[in-house]
C-alpha cells in the first residue's frame, strides 16, 4: 500500500504500526582500553609530550578512550626504529617469510572480526553491517593479498628487479580506518619497505587495535609503527629527513600541501584524494537498479568516500521518474545508531564534519537549487545527517563541484552522450565515475571517456584486494590494490 | 651565423643564360628558425630573440626567444590535438611513429650538418642522429604493445568482469635534456606520444637547431597538429610556466638544477601534476628507452560491470 506524502512522493507503508525492532550489536565482544599509548618498536610507548586526547563516540558523543598525542620527538623514535627494522631485519628477510607474516596478520584479522567491526563502528559512527560485511573482511583480504605477492616480485615488472623503498609514512583518513590501514601496510610491507602510520584523529582505535594484532603476529619490532595525534603528526612524517616514502589519503588541499614539503627531497609519494563522482543514468538503464546503485553511491558509509557518486546525471526523459524513485528510497532509509543492524545510515564522523555538510546544504540552497530530505526523526546525541539531495542543480553550483563528504547527491539531468561526457569531466576531480544503461557498446564508449581511475558501470561502489584504485588529475596519483599497487613502494631497477 | 660566406659557384650555364660566368658567387638562404604550434611554424608571438653560439664563438642562428603567451598557445594546442590522438588506434599512432622516423632518415645529413655546427664531431653527429632514429623506431613498435603488457584483468571476488588499462594522462610539458639536443628531445617525446599524450616541449636552450628541424620533420611525418609543439628559449625563464599551468597534467624535467627541481615540485602541487626527473639517464644506452618511460605519462582506469548472476546459478561448465 502505499500513500501520498506532502512532497509528492510515495512512501510505502506496509502497516501503520510496523517498524523495525532495534538490533544492536553488543558492545561487550570489544575491548577498548581506557588510554592507549604509540606502538613503537613493537612496545607501547608514552608520548614525550605526556598529552593524551579523546576519542569520542559520534553516535552518542560520549568518550570511548584517550589516545596519546605523538609529537617531533616520537615521530622520530618511530622512523628510527623503522630504519633499523628495515636495515637489519625486514630488507634482509627472505620474501617468503616476509610473506608468511602478512599471512598471518590476515588470519588474526578474521579471528578478530566482530571485535574490530564492533569498535569501528564505535569509534567512527558507520554502521555496524558496513563495517562488519565490507570494511573488516576487505582488510583482512587485503593483507592476504598482498602477502602473496611478496615473494613474486619478479613476476610483476618485465624486465626489471625491484628494491624496497626504505621507510614509508603513512597517513590515513577517517572514513575507513581500518581498511585504510590495510591499504597502507600490506603493500609497503609485502614489498619490504618498513612503516610508520598515523591514523586520524577521529578514529584511532581500530588501527591501534591492529597494532596489538601486530604484536600478537610476532611482526619484528620496528616493521610497523603506528602514532596517532593530529596534523602536526602528520606534518612532522611528511618532513622526517629519513622517511623515504610518504603515502596519503585524504583531502585535496592537505594532498596539496603534503606535495609542495617534499620539494627538495628525493621521496616518492601516492596521493589518493577527494573526488565529486559523476554517475549517469541513461534512459535505457534498469531504473530500479540504478536507483539502487545511486543510493548506494552516495549514502554508502553516511556520504564520507571519496569516490561517493555525488554528482548524478540523469538523461531527461527519465529525470522525473528517478528523482521520484530516489525521493521514496530516501525515506525508507534507517538513520541511526550506528550499532543498530537495521541501520542504514549511521552518525556523521565528527561535529567538525557535520557543520562542514551543514554549510554545504545551505550554500546549495542558496544557490537556487532545490532540497529535498528524508523525513526521518534523528536521534537527539550524536552528530546525524539526514539523506538528501538536490535537485535544480547547475553544473557550475559549488555542490556540483566541491566535495562534500557527507550524504548529499546534486542530480542534474542531461540530453545526449556528449553532452554528459563534457559535464561529467567537468570537475578538477577524478578518482571515479559510474554508468547505468542497458547497451554494451554505450557503456563502453562512456567508461572510456570519462576521465576517472575507477569507473563502474551498471554497479558502483564495488572494491576488491585485487582491483587497483586511485585517481586521474586532482584526485591523486599512484594507485593502491592489485598488480598495480606494487609499484608505488618499489624501485625498478635495470 | 649559418653559412653567411658567398660561395664560388661552380656551375656554368650557358645556353640558357642562367649563369654567364663560371666565377659567379650565390648567396646561400639562410634558414629562419622558429618554433613549432599546432602544426604551424610561427615566430614568437614576442618578437623577441636571441642568438646562441658555439663554443668557438660562431653564430647559430636567429632563435625565437618564447614568451608564456606561447607556451600558452601551445598548451591551446595541445589539448585540442589531445581527444584526436588519444583517439587513434593504437597501431594507428604506430604507423605515425614509424612514418617519423622515416622522414628523420631521410633528413640525416642536415642533422649530422646541424649537429656539427653545435659543437658534435662527425661521428658522434652521426651516431647521435642513428640512435634518435632508432629510437623512434623502438617507441613505434610499442605504441600498441604496452598496454597489453601493462594490463590486468583482476579476479575479484565478487560476480564482477574487472580490468585496468593505462591511459594517457593528458597534456604533458616537457624541458628537454640541454646536452643531447637531438637524442634527448626524441628520446622523451616519443614515449609521451606514443602513449597517445600530446605535449609543449622546451628544446635545448644553447643548442636549439635540431629541435626546430625536428619540427619539420614532425610536419611531414602525418602526426596531426598539435600533438608535439616544439618551443626555443629560456628554461631560466619558462620552467615555471611549464609547471604551474593548471592544463597540464604532467611536467617532464631532464636537468639536474635542484632549486628548479624544487620550484617544479612546489608548482605542480596547484593542479597535481605528475612530475617526472629524467636527469639521471644516459640516452646513449639501453636505459635511454623501455616501456616504463610510456607509463610514466598514463594513468591506470579499473573498470568494473557485474556478471549476471541468475536465480543463484554457479559459474561452472
Amino acid at each position: 500500500m502505499a500513500t501520498k506524502t506532502k512532497n509528492n512522493t510515495l512512501k510505502l507503508k506496509f502497516d501503520t504500526s510496523w517498524s523495525y525492532s532495534p538490533a544492536p550489536e553488543s558492545k561487550s565482544a570489544a575491548t577498548i582500553h581506557k588510554q592507549y599509548d604509540l606502538f613503537i618498536d613493537g612496545e607501547w610507548q608514552k608520548p614525550t609530550s605526556k598529552k593524551y586526547f579523546d576519542t569520542i563516540n559520534p553516535g552518542n558523543e560520549e568518550k570511548l578512550s584517550e589516545v596519546a598525542d605523538a609529537g617531533t620527538a616520537d615521530v622520530d623514535k618511530a622512523v628510527k626504529a623503522a630504519r633499523r627494522a628495515y636495515e637489519k631485519v625486514w630488507k634482509k628477510m627472505p620474501a617468503k617469510e616476509r610473506a608468511k607474516y602478512i599471512f598471518r596478520i590476515a588470519r588474526m584479522i578474521q579471528e578478530k572480526a566482530r571485535e574490530l567491526a564492533i569498535i569501528e563502528s564505535l569509534d567512527g559512527g558507520k554502521p555496524i553491517r558496513e563495517s562488519r560485511d565490507f570494511d573488516v573482511p576487505t582488510a583482512a583480504n587485503h593483507f592476504f593479498y598482498y602477502a602473496g605477492w611478496a615473494d613474486k616480485l619478479e613476476y610483476a615488472f618485465p624486465n626489471r628487479r625491484t628494491e624496497p623503498l626504505g621507510v614509508a609514512g603513512q597517513i590515513i583518513p577517517w572514513n575507513f580506518p581500518l581498511l585504510m590501514a590495510a591499504w597502507k601496510i600490506a603493500p609497503a610491507i609485502a614489498t619490504g619497505n618498513t612503516v610508520v602510520l598515523k591514523p586520524a584523529e577521529t578514529t584511532p582505535l581500530t588501527a591501534l587495535k591492529l597494532a596489538e594484532i601486530l604484536q600478537e603476529s610476532d611482526l619484528p619490532p620496528g616493521v610497523v609503527n603506528i602514532i596517532t595525534g593530529a596534523g602536526a603528526t602528520g606534518a612532522a612524517i611528511v618532513n622526517h629527513p629519513d622517511i623515504n616514502k610518504i603515502a596519503f589519503t585524504g583531502s585535496t588541499d592537505v594532498g596539496k600541501i603534503i606535495q609542495r614539503a617534499i620539494a627538495g627531497t628525493n621521496k616518492k609519494v601516492t596521493l589518493e584524494l577527494g573526488g565529486k563522482a559523476a554517475n549517469i543514468i541513461f534512459e535505457d538503464a534498469p531504473i530500479d537498479q540504478a536507483v539502487e546503485g545511486v543510493i548506494n553511491g552516495i549514502y554508502f558509509n553516511q556520504g564520507h568516500v571519496c569516490c561517493a557518486g555525488s554528482r548524478l546525471y540523469v538523461q531527461e526523459s527519465v529525470a522525473k521518474e528517478v528523482i521520484r524513485k530516489l525521493k521514496d528510497r530516501i525515506e525508507s532509509l534507517i538513520v541511526g545508531d550506528p550499532l543498530d543492524k537495521n541501520t542504514d545510515i549511521g552518525a556523521i564522523n565528527s561535529r567538525q564534519q557535520l557543520e562542514t555538510i551543514h554549510k554545504y546544504l545551505s550554500i546549495g540552497k542558496k544557490e537556487g537549487a532545490e532540497m529535498y530530505e528524508s523525513s526521518c526523526r534523528l536521534p537527539g546525541k550524536g552528530f546525524y545527517c539526514r539523506p538528501t539531495l538536490f535537485t535544480n542543480v547547475a553544473q557550475s553550483n559549488r555542490i556540483a563541484q566541491e566535495e562534500i563528504f557527507g550524504p548529499v547527491l546534486a542530480v542534474l539531468t542531461f540530453r545526449t552522450d556528449d553532452e554528459v561526457i563534457e559535464k561529467a569531466n567537468n570537475s578538477p576531480y577524478g578518482l571515479s565515475a559510474g554508468v547505468w544503461t542497458d547497451k554494451g557498446s554505450k557503456i563502453f564508449n562512456m567508461t572510456k571517456r570519462m576521465r576517472a581511475g575507477v569507473v563502474w558501470a551498471n554497479t558502483f561502489n564495488k572494491f576488491d584486494p585485487s582491483s587497483p584504485f586511485g585517481g586521474y588529475k586532482e584526485s591523486g596519483f599512484g594507485r593502491e590494490g592489485g598488480l598495480h599497487g606494487l609499484a608505488p613502494y618499489l624501485n625498478l631497477v635495470n | 651565423m649559418e653559412k653567411t660566406s658567398i660561395k664560388k659557384s661552380s656551375i656554368s650555364i650557358s645556353e640558357n643564360g642562367i649563369e654567364k660566368k663560371a666565377s659567379a658567387k650565390r648567396l646561400a638562404v639562410l634558414k629562419t628558425y622558429k618554433i613549432y604550434i599546432g602544426g604551424q611554424f610561427p615566430r614568437t608571438e614576442s618578437g623577441r630573440y636571441y642568438i646562441p653560439t658555439n663554443a668557438a664563438g660562431k653564430k647559430l642562428a636567429n632563435v625565437c626567444l618564447s614568451s608564456r603567451k606561447d607556451f600558452r598557445d601551445a598548451v591551446v594546442a595541445a589539448r585540442a590535438a589531445f581527444g584526436g590522438w588519444s583517439g587513434r588506434a593504437a597501431f594507428n599512432r604506430s604507423q605515425v611513429l614509424y612514418r617519423m622516423a622515416e622522414m628523420l632518415e631521410g633528413r640525416k645529413a642536415q642533422f649530422i650538418e646541424e649537429l656539427i655546427q653545435q659543437d658534435a664531431g662527425k661521428s658522434k653527429a652521426e651516431k647521435e642522429i642513428n640512435l634518435a632514429i632508432d629510437r623512434l623506431i623502438y617507441y613505434a613498435g610499442w605504441c600498441d604493445k604496452f598496454q597489453q603488457l601493462f594490463s590486468a584483468v583482476n579476479p575479484v571476488a565478487t560476480a564482477h568482469f574487472n580490468f585496468s588499462v593505462p591511459e594517457p594522462t593528458g597534456v604533458v610539458s616537457i624541458i628537454a635534456p640541454q646536452g643531447d639536443s637531438l637524442l634527448g628531445l626524441v628520446s622523451v617525446i616519443a614515449p609521451v606520444i606514443a602513449g597517445g599524450n600530446t605535449c609543449v616541449v622546451l628544446a635545448s636552450e644553447t643548442k636549439p637547431l635540431c629541435a626546430v628541424t625536428f619540427a619539420e620533420v614532425l610536419n611531414s611525418s602525418d602526426l596531426p597538429g598539435g600533438v608535439v609543439n616544439i618551443l626555443t628559449g629560456r628554461p631560466a625563464e619558462l620552467a615555471s610556466w611549464f609547471t604551474d599551468h593548471m592544463d597540464v597534467n604532467a611536467t617532464i624535467y631532464c636537468e639536474k638544477d635542484s632549486e628548479t627541481k624544487k620550484m617544479i615540485r612546489e608548482k605542480s602541487a596547484m593542479n597535481l601534476k605528475r612530475v617526472f626527473f629524467y636527469d639521471q639517464v644516459n640516452w646513449y644506452t639501453a636505459e635511454g628507452q623501455s616501456p616504463y618511460f610510456i607509463m610514466d605519462s598514463q594513468e591506470i582506469k579499473t573498470t568494473w560491470h557485474p556478471v549476471e548472476n541468475i536465480a543463484g546459478a554457479g559459474g561452472g561448465y
